[in-house]
Protein backbone atom coordinates (compact mmCIF):
# COMPACT_ATOMS: atom_id res chain seq x y z
CA UNK A 1 0.00 0.00 0.00
CA UNK A 2 1.13 3.77 -0.79
CA UNK A 3 2.07 5.55 1.62
CA UNK A 4 0.87 9.35 1.59
CA UNK A 5 1.98 11.97 4.13
CA UNK A 6 -0.98 14.71 5.23
CA UNK A 7 0.92 17.59 3.32
CA UNK A 8 1.22 15.39 0.46
CA UNK A 9 -2.83 14.86 0.43
CA UNK A 10 -3.68 18.10 0.71
CA UNK A 11 -1.17 19.33 -1.71
CA UNK A 12 -3.08 16.80 -4.07
CA UNK A 13 -6.76 17.71 -2.99
CA UNK A 14 -5.76 21.63 -3.04
CA UNK A 15 -4.98 21.48 -7.02
CA UNK A 16 -7.73 19.04 -7.76
CA UNK A 17 -10.31 21.08 -6.42
CA UNK A 18 -9.70 23.73 -9.00
CA UNK A 19 -9.28 21.26 -11.70
CA UNK A 20 -12.28 21.50 -14.55
CA UNK A 21 -12.36 18.02 -15.25
CA UNK A 22 -13.33 18.65 -18.62
CA UNK A 23 -10.71 21.44 -20.08
CA UNK A 24 -7.54 19.75 -18.06
CA UNK A 25 -8.72 16.27 -19.78
CA UNK A 26 -9.02 17.40 -23.05
CA UNK A 27 -6.41 19.59 -22.62
CA UNK A 28 -3.65 16.44 -21.45
CA UNK A 29 -5.43 13.86 -23.78
CA UNK A 30 -4.63 16.36 -26.70
CA UNK A 31 -1.09 17.11 -25.66
CA UNK A 32 -0.90 13.51 -25.36
CA UNK A 33 -1.67 13.00 -29.20
CA UNK A 34 0.53 15.84 -30.22
CA UNK A 35 3.12 15.72 -28.18
CA UNK A 36 3.82 12.02 -28.69
CA UNK A 37 1.95 11.57 -31.92
CA UNK A 38 2.65 7.30 -31.85
CA UNK A 39 -0.26 7.34 -28.91
CA UNK A 40 -2.34 7.92 -31.90
CA UNK A 41 -2.20 4.56 -32.90
CA UNK A 42 -5.09 3.78 -30.31
CA UNK A 43 -7.48 6.21 -31.39
CA UNK A 44 -7.85 5.37 -35.38
CA UNK A 45 -11.57 5.97 -35.38
CA UNK A 46 -11.62 9.42 -33.54
CA UNK A 47 -11.98 10.75 -36.75
CA UNK A 48 -9.24 14.14 -37.78
CA UNK A 49 -6.09 13.63 -36.11
CA UNK A 50 -4.12 15.23 -38.74
CA UNK A 51 -2.73 18.25 -37.26
CA UNK A 52 -2.74 19.92 -33.37
CA UNK A 53 -5.56 22.26 -34.42
CA UNK A 54 -7.95 19.17 -35.45
CA UNK A 55 -7.06 16.79 -32.61
CA UNK A 56 -7.66 19.95 -30.25
CA UNK A 57 -10.81 20.43 -31.43
CA UNK A 58 -11.77 17.19 -31.99
CA UNK A 59 -15.08 16.28 -29.98
CA UNK A 60 -13.82 12.13 -29.17
CA UNK A 61 -10.93 13.48 -27.73
CA UNK A 62 -12.36 15.90 -25.90
CA UNK A 63 -14.77 13.70 -24.12
CA UNK A 64 -12.21 11.04 -24.17
CA UNK A 65 -10.35 13.26 -22.23
CA UNK A 66 -12.94 14.31 -19.84
CA UNK A 67 -13.60 10.30 -19.66
CA UNK A 68 -9.57 9.75 -18.17
CA UNK A 69 -9.13 12.54 -15.62
CA UNK A 70 -12.65 11.63 -14.08
CA UNK A 71 -11.32 8.32 -13.51
CA UNK A 72 -7.92 9.53 -12.36
CA UNK A 73 -10.59 11.37 -10.26
CA UNK A 74 -11.83 8.32 -8.52
CA UNK A 75 -7.79 7.83 -7.14
CA UNK A 76 -7.75 10.76 -5.49
CA UNK A 77 -11.18 9.53 -3.99
CA UNK A 78 -9.37 6.48 -3.16
CA UNK A 79 -5.51 7.21 -2.17
CA UNK A 80 -5.57 4.41 0.27
CA UNK A 81 -6.25 1.67 -2.19
CA UNK A 82 -5.29 3.11 -5.82
CA UNK A 83 -4.68 -0.62 -6.93
CA UNK A 84 -8.19 -1.54 -6.03
CA UNK A 85 -9.85 0.88 -7.44
CA UNK A 86 -7.99 -0.08 -11.07
CA UNK A 87 -7.73 -3.52 -10.92
CA UNK A 88 -10.55 -3.74 -13.45
CA UNK A 89 -9.40 -1.15 -15.28
CA UNK A 90 -5.84 -2.96 -15.89
CA UNK A 91 -7.61 -5.58 -16.92
CA UNK A 92 -9.37 -4.06 -19.70
CA UNK A 93 -6.28 -1.95 -20.77
CA UNK A 94 -4.72 -5.11 -21.03
CA UNK A 95 -6.92 -7.57 -22.23
CA UNK A 96 -9.21 -5.50 -24.49
CA UNK A 97 -6.98 -2.56 -25.41
CA UNK A 98 -4.06 -3.55 -25.29
CA UNK A 99 -2.38 -0.31 -24.41
CA UNK A 100 1.40 -0.10 -23.53
CA UNK A 101 1.96 0.85 -20.06
CA UNK A 102 4.39 3.03 -21.10
CA UNK A 103 1.73 5.46 -22.12
CA UNK A 104 0.31 5.79 -18.59
CA UNK A 105 3.84 7.28 -17.59
CA UNK A 106 3.33 9.87 -21.30
CA UNK A 107 0.27 10.92 -19.77
CA UNK A 108 1.05 11.24 -16.33
CA UNK A 109 4.01 13.64 -17.40
CA UNK A 110 1.83 15.62 -19.04
CA UNK A 111 -1.13 15.88 -16.71
CA UNK A 112 2.18 17.36 -14.80
CA UNK A 113 3.06 19.57 -17.42
CA UNK A 114 -0.97 20.79 -17.91
CA UNK A 115 -1.53 21.23 -13.88
CA UNK A 116 1.57 23.52 -14.25
CA UNK A 117 0.76 25.62 -16.92
CA UNK A 118 -2.89 26.13 -14.88
CA UNK A 119 -1.49 26.60 -11.92
CA UNK A 120 1.79 28.54 -12.32
CA UNK A 121 4.26 29.53 -9.32
CA UNK A 122 1.41 27.76 -7.43
CA UNK A 123 2.77 24.72 -8.69
CA UNK A 124 5.68 24.58 -6.17
CA UNK A 125 8.23 22.07 -6.23
CA UNK A 126 6.26 20.11 -3.32
CA UNK A 127 3.35 20.36 -5.25
CA UNK A 128 4.82 18.78 -8.47
CA UNK A 129 6.81 15.93 -6.65
CA UNK A 130 3.09 15.17 -4.58
CA UNK A 131 1.57 14.77 -8.04
CA UNK A 132 4.11 13.28 -9.92
CA UNK A 133 3.95 10.72 -6.98
CA UNK A 134 -0.03 10.33 -8.05
CA UNK A 135 1.00 9.69 -11.06
CA UNK A 136 3.51 7.37 -11.50
CA UNK A 137 1.39 4.97 -8.65
CA UNK A 138 -2.10 5.57 -10.93
CA UNK A 139 0.75 4.14 -13.96
CA UNK A 140 1.73 1.60 -11.89
CA UNK A 141 -1.71 0.32 -10.78
CA UNK A 142 -2.89 0.35 -14.01
CA UNK A 143 -0.18 -1.85 -15.31
CA UNK A 144 -0.45 -4.46 -12.53
CA UNK A 145 -2.97 -6.52 -14.24
CA UNK A 146 -0.95 -7.34 -17.05
CA UNK A 147 0.07 -10.40 -18.19
CA UNK B 1 13.95 11.77 -33.06
CA UNK B 2 14.83 14.53 -35.90
CA UNK B 3 14.23 18.03 -35.37
CA UNK B 4 12.45 19.81 -38.17
CA UNK B 5 12.71 23.10 -39.34
CA UNK B 6 9.17 24.05 -37.58
CA UNK B 7 11.10 22.26 -34.31
CA UNK B 8 13.89 24.72 -34.77
CA UNK B 9 11.57 27.66 -34.87
CA UNK B 10 9.91 26.82 -32.37
CA UNK B 11 12.85 26.26 -30.04
CA UNK B 12 14.52 29.11 -31.03
CA UNK B 13 11.57 31.17 -30.44
CA UNK B 14 11.07 29.82 -26.45
CA UNK B 15 15.13 30.59 -25.42
CA UNK B 16 14.58 33.92 -27.19
CA UNK B 17 11.94 34.27 -25.09
CA UNK B 18 13.05 33.13 -21.67
CA UNK B 19 17.51 33.03 -22.71
CA UNK B 20 17.64 35.76 -20.35
CA UNK B 21 16.29 34.33 -17.05
CA UNK B 22 18.51 30.96 -18.51
CA UNK B 23 20.00 30.90 -14.59
CA UNK B 24 16.36 31.11 -12.96
CA UNK B 25 14.40 28.72 -14.94
CA UNK B 26 17.89 26.60 -14.42
CA UNK B 27 17.69 26.34 -10.56
CA UNK B 28 14.18 25.97 -10.26
CA UNK B 29 14.61 23.05 -12.95
CA UNK B 30 17.01 21.47 -10.34
CA UNK B 31 15.22 22.21 -7.36
CA UNK B 32 11.86 20.68 -8.70
CA UNK B 33 14.14 17.66 -10.09
CA UNK B 34 15.80 16.85 -6.62
CA UNK B 35 12.16 17.31 -4.48
CA UNK B 36 10.18 15.09 -7.45
CA UNK B 37 12.82 12.60 -8.13
CA UNK B 38 15.17 12.44 -4.94
CA UNK B 39 17.14 9.71 -6.76
CA UNK B 40 18.98 12.31 -8.58
CA UNK B 41 20.96 13.75 -5.16
CA UNK B 42 22.60 10.89 -5.47
CA UNK B 43 24.92 12.68 -8.42
CA UNK B 44 25.59 15.36 -6.11
CA UNK B 45 26.41 14.54 -2.14
CA UNK B 46 29.00 17.35 -2.29
CA UNK B 47 26.42 19.81 -2.95
CA UNK B 48 24.12 21.74 -0.29
CA UNK B 49 20.78 20.93 -1.73
CA UNK B 50 18.98 22.91 0.85
CA UNK B 51 16.43 25.40 -0.82
CA UNK B 52 18.17 28.71 -2.35
CA UNK B 53 21.44 26.69 -1.82
CA UNK B 54 24.00 28.70 -3.81
CA UNK B 55 25.70 25.37 -5.50
CA UNK B 56 22.58 24.58 -7.03
CA UNK B 57 21.67 27.83 -8.73
CA UNK B 58 25.47 27.65 -9.22
CA UNK B 59 24.74 24.49 -10.86
CA UNK B 60 21.66 25.55 -12.50
CA UNK B 61 22.87 28.08 -14.39
CA UNK B 62 25.54 26.32 -15.95
CA UNK B 63 22.84 24.01 -17.01
CA UNK B 64 20.30 26.69 -18.35
CA UNK B 65 23.66 27.62 -20.06
CA UNK B 66 23.69 24.52 -22.33
CA UNK B 67 20.53 24.45 -23.29
CA UNK B 68 20.72 28.30 -24.46
CA UNK B 69 23.87 26.59 -26.72
CA UNK B 70 22.40 24.22 -27.55
CA UNK B 71 19.18 25.84 -29.00
CA UNK B 72 21.36 28.80 -30.43
CA UNK B 73 23.09 26.06 -32.67
CA UNK B 74 19.84 23.75 -33.14
CA UNK B 75 21.27 22.77 -36.25
CA UNK B 76 24.42 21.39 -35.10
CA UNK B 77 23.63 20.20 -31.18
CA UNK B 78 26.48 17.79 -31.37
CA UNK B 79 28.88 19.75 -32.35
CA UNK B 80 27.96 22.67 -29.90
CA UNK B 81 27.53 19.98 -26.65
CA UNK B 82 30.49 18.03 -28.09
CA UNK B 83 32.79 18.81 -25.17
CA UNK B 84 30.02 18.75 -22.36
CA UNK B 85 28.89 15.28 -23.72
CA UNK B 86 32.69 14.15 -23.69
CA UNK B 87 32.48 15.32 -20.23
CA UNK B 88 29.31 13.30 -19.33
CA UNK B 89 30.79 9.94 -20.89
CA UNK B 90 34.32 10.27 -19.33
CA UNK B 91 33.45 11.81 -15.57
CA UNK B 92 30.06 12.42 -14.68
CA UNK B 93 28.59 9.17 -16.13
CA UNK B 94 24.79 10.45 -15.27
CA UNK B 95 22.72 7.30 -16.36
CA UNK B 96 20.83 8.46 -19.28
CA UNK B 97 17.01 8.02 -17.45
CA UNK B 98 17.80 10.80 -15.58
CA UNK B 99 18.03 13.17 -18.34
CA UNK B 100 14.45 12.47 -19.15
CA UNK B 101 13.54 13.68 -15.75
CA UNK B 102 15.36 17.11 -15.92
CA UNK B 103 13.42 17.82 -19.09
CA UNK B 104 10.52 17.09 -17.39
CA UNK B 105 11.28 19.24 -14.56
CA UNK B 106 12.31 21.91 -17.28
CA UNK B 107 8.74 21.53 -19.19
CA UNK B 108 7.13 22.19 -15.92
CA UNK B 109 9.05 25.45 -14.98
CA UNK B 110 7.89 27.02 -18.52
CA UNK B 111 4.92 25.66 -18.30
CA UNK B 112 4.36 27.11 -14.77
CA UNK B 113 6.20 30.36 -15.96
CA UNK B 114 4.89 31.01 -19.26
CA UNK B 115 1.77 28.69 -19.59
CA UNK B 116 0.88 31.07 -22.96
CA UNK B 117 4.43 30.12 -24.92
CA UNK B 118 3.94 26.50 -24.29
CA UNK B 119 1.63 25.93 -26.62
CA UNK B 120 0.93 22.04 -27.90
CA UNK B 121 3.34 22.53 -30.75
CA UNK B 122 5.95 24.14 -29.07
CA UNK B 123 5.79 21.72 -26.07
CA UNK B 124 6.43 19.01 -28.76
CA UNK B 125 9.34 20.83 -29.94
CA UNK B 126 10.96 21.60 -26.69
CA UNK B 127 10.42 17.88 -25.52
CA UNK B 128 12.12 16.62 -28.86
CA UNK B 129 15.12 19.09 -28.41
CA UNK B 130 15.22 18.12 -24.99
CA UNK B 131 15.31 14.70 -25.80
CA UNK B 132 18.26 15.04 -28.82
CA UNK B 133 20.18 17.15 -25.76
CA UNK B 134 19.92 14.34 -23.69
CA UNK B 135 20.95 11.85 -26.55
CA UNK B 136 24.19 14.21 -27.28
CA UNK B 137 25.22 14.55 -24.09
CA UNK B 138 24.75 10.64 -23.76
CA UNK B 139 26.38 9.81 -26.86
CA UNK B 140 29.62 8.45 -26.23
CA UNK B 141 28.98 6.58 -23.15
CA UNK B 142 29.64 3.12 -24.84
Amino acid sequence: MVHWSAEEKQLIASVWGKVSVEECGAEALARLLIVYPWTQRFFSDFGNLSSPTAIIGNPKVRAHGKKVLTSFGEAIKNLDSIKGTFSKLSALHCDKLHVDPENFRLLGDILVIVLASHFGRDFSPACQCAWQKLVGVVAHALARKYH
Amino acid sequence: MVLHANDKTNVKAVFGKIGGQAEELGAETLERMFAAYPQTKTYFPHFDLAKGSAQVKGHGKKVAAALVEAANHVDDIAGALSKLSDLHAQKLRVDPVNFKLLGQCFLVVVASRHPALLTPEVHASLDKFLCAVGTVLTAKYR
